[in-house]
């Protein structure tokens, strides 16, 4: 049976669904579409991949349609996507005109139908073009960590990025400053999706197996696209620092996304890096390994998700709504997720992440605790009813520009 | 649309719920709203004293209400040392201790507008720049003040309480988000008199019990104690 939206309600508290359902009354006939760049692989797919089901569910026209692009434009997007989460890219005039001339290729076949359109991140950014000749309403939501930005790419989106009605980042330190409306709304994660859903004892230890980890031994595991902002090479030095004292084991595990090429590149290093140790697990995983990272945390004893530079990383809030412990990289969305101390422990480098990661490792109640106030974090703040909930109240937010209290009746 | 505006609007479509206040006193029951809210990113950023300052004149009221209110409603594993949001930045980022006290001393119970709130807590800054001349600290990268507002919509409940046994007891149920609209919102950022229910319950005769509403400290204590304690006065000091 598919899920539906009462099977969230004991899941995020009293009241949530119903307001919810208060809500998506004030909005009813409206239509709201997203439009993003890749359907499958990444944090973007993954939450719409809900999201568009609940608001349909609630009686919102929502629909999900993506963008093309062949492997030039992606490569130029992902150049892109690192310039402006502050990784110094030379970008040449050839890959801005790759950029132009996909973005021009989409807007002659796209059908916009919504009356308010979510456009995610930078790669259809210039879809808003369209918007003096078929008005609607127009949001962009950045999900990528934009504090500092390299000047050209974000003065090359910023004109297109000016036309929009109001900009969503996830949050406040990634403000910039726009004439347009700009709101906080932090991502979710689904705790109903074979991510999260509880799973039991007997298909992690299967899937534990199924890898040849000793479930017998402390398992340190980072899940991450093998991507140079997630430090995976720096999971592994502060790995081996741990390794000193305790004989754990570590699991690097990810998936590749469609629009994101360097990814190859990346696990190759972490595969050489690798090599020369057993305890070692390098997973590639394939699309609709979903089940399988599930039980691969849920069989960890401590998660790592060292980024040196993160829009969010939502896997943090996946362990943590598993009760796991958590030790993070200081950065973008981590620190709202991760209170240090009290729901996970931020770092800064390998060898802070070591003395952390050692330290849970000893104390069976610390883990305990931190991953228990882990699981309230996450439930009062990052689950996708909230988010369910953000983007109703930007589609009335932009119908009253200007406003700071609006009825409604 | 202001939030009087649609009240008015509502009433001239004779929807219940915003009635309160204009019907004949024996007459009007009390409806209570909820509001639920987008957090607004104003672009502004401060990384020292001086630029705080500069942005506290120029902010809207609204950034000024959630920098001073917003901790109140969000969960905390242990209590806040401050819930003024200035007060914990200057703390934490920084490390000026003596100014985070006086900022998070600021009594918002005697603040009649945010224009008060404003003034005060500009006034302490520039006390505090005023008497450590020269010395100009500045916070770590990543540890900026970023000034943000709240964008509220604000809903009726459904919930209509006839008479004060029956306020009561719908009181006991309603979210935090309810309280906090009728209790803080009401009076610091719409500027009513007082808080919704002391207003409602004054109307109706009930002076002794709106009264003691009225002198509760709303700041001292959590929403959920803030909602025993007004049920508790009002079973004590509702006359018949």
């Amino acid at each position: 049976m598919p899920i539906q939206l009462e099977d969230y309600q004991e899941i995020a508290g009293p009241g949530v669904t119903e307001e919810l359902r208060e809500l998506a009354d004030r909005v009813a006939g409206r239509s709201m579409q997203h439009i993003n760049s890749t359907p499958v692989g990444g944090g973007v797919a993954e939450i719409l991949t809900r999201l568009v089901p609940m608001l349909r569910e609630l009686g919102v026209e929502a629909t999900w349609d993506v963008i093309k692009g062949d492997q030039a434009f992606f490569n130029v997007t992902k150049a892109f996507h690192n310039a402006l989460h502050g990784k110094p890219e030379e970008i040449t005039a050839e890959m801005y005109d790759i950029f132009r001339a996909t973005t021009e290729a989409n807007l002659h076949d796209f059908n916009f139908t919504g009356d308010v359109i979510f456009v995610h991140d930078p790669q259809p950014a210039g879809l808003v073009a369209r918007k003096p000749e078929i008005g609607r309403r127009w949001v962009w939501r950045c999900h990528i960590d934009v504090s500092a930005p390299q000047p050209d790419v974000w003065e090359f989106l910023r004109p297109s990025i000016e036309q929009y009605d109001a900009a969503i980042f996830s949050m406040p330190d990634f403000a910039q400053r726009l004439p347009v409306a700009q709101f906080r709304i932090a991502p979710s994660i689904d705790p109903l999706s074979d991510k999260n859903k509880p799973v039991d004892n007997a298909q992690v230890n299967k899937v534990l197996e199924k890898y040849q980890i000793d479930p017998g031994r402390p398992v340190l595991t980072q899940i991450s696209r093998f991507d140079r902002f997630k430090d995976p090479l720096g999971v592994v030095a502060a790995y081996r620092l741990v390794k000193k004292r305790h004989r754990c084991q570590l699991v690097l595990a990810g998936g590749g996304a469609a629009d994101d090429p360097e990814g190859e590149e990346v696990l190759r290093d972490v595969q050489e890096a690798a090599a020369d140790d057993p305890d070692i697990h390098v997973l590639l995983l394939p699309p609709f390994s979903d089940l399988e990272i599930n039980a691969l945390v849920r069989g960890s004893t401590v998660i790592i998700q060292k980024s040196i530079r993160e829009g969010f990383g939502l896997t943090v809030s996946e362990a943590l709504w598993k009760k796991k412990a958590v030790v993070g990289g200081a950065t973008g969305g981590i620190k709202l997720q991760i209170i240090d101390g009290r729901t996970g422990f931020l770092v800064h480098s390998a060898e802070g992440a070591a003395t952390r990661i050692t330290q849970l490792l000893g104390d069976r109640r610390l883990r305990e605790k931190v991953g228990e106030n882990g699981y309230q974090h996450v439930r009062q703040n990052f689950l996708v009813t909230r988010h369910v909930r953000d983007y109703i109240l930007t589609m009335l937010a932009v119908e009253h520009p200007g406003e700071s209290m609006i009825y409604l009746a | 649309m202001s939030f009087y505006d649609g009240w008015q609007h509502s009433q001239r479509r004779g929807r219940s719920g915003p009635e309160i206040m204009t019907t004949p006193a024996q007459e009007k029951p009390f409806a209570f709203f909820t509001e639920t809210r987008l957090v607004v990113l104003t672009g502004r950023k401060a990384s020292n004293l001086e630029q705080l300052l500069q942005h506290l004149t120029q902010v809207s009221g609204s950034c000024i209400f959630y920098h001073t209110h917003y901790l109140y409603l969000t969960h905390h594993f242990e209590k806040p040392r401050f819930y003024n949001e200035f007060a914990n930045w200057v703390s934490q980022a920084l490390q000026e201790e003596r100014l985070a006290e006086r900022l998070g001393a600021i009594d918002l119970l005697e603040m009649t507008s945010i224009r008060d709130l404003r003034e005060a807590i500009a006034r302490v800054i520039e006390k505090h720049l005023e008497s450590d001349k020269g010395t100009v600290r500045t916070s770590p990268p990543g540890e900026e003040f970023h000034f943000c507002e709240a964008k509220s919509f604000i809903m009726p409940t459904g919930k209509v309480a006839a008479g004060v046994s029956e306020f009561l007891d719908l009181l006991e149920n309603v979210t935090n988000d309810c309280l906090h609209f009728h209790f803080f919102e009401a009076r610091l950022r719409l500027e009513r008199p007082t808080n919704d229910f002391s207003q409602w319950l004054g109307d109706l005769g009930q002076t002794k019990l709106a009264a003691r509403i009225d002198a509760l400290n709303p700041y001292a204590v959590t929403l959920d104690e803030l909602k025993r304690e007004i049920v508790k006065l009002g079973r004590r000091y509702a006359s018949k």
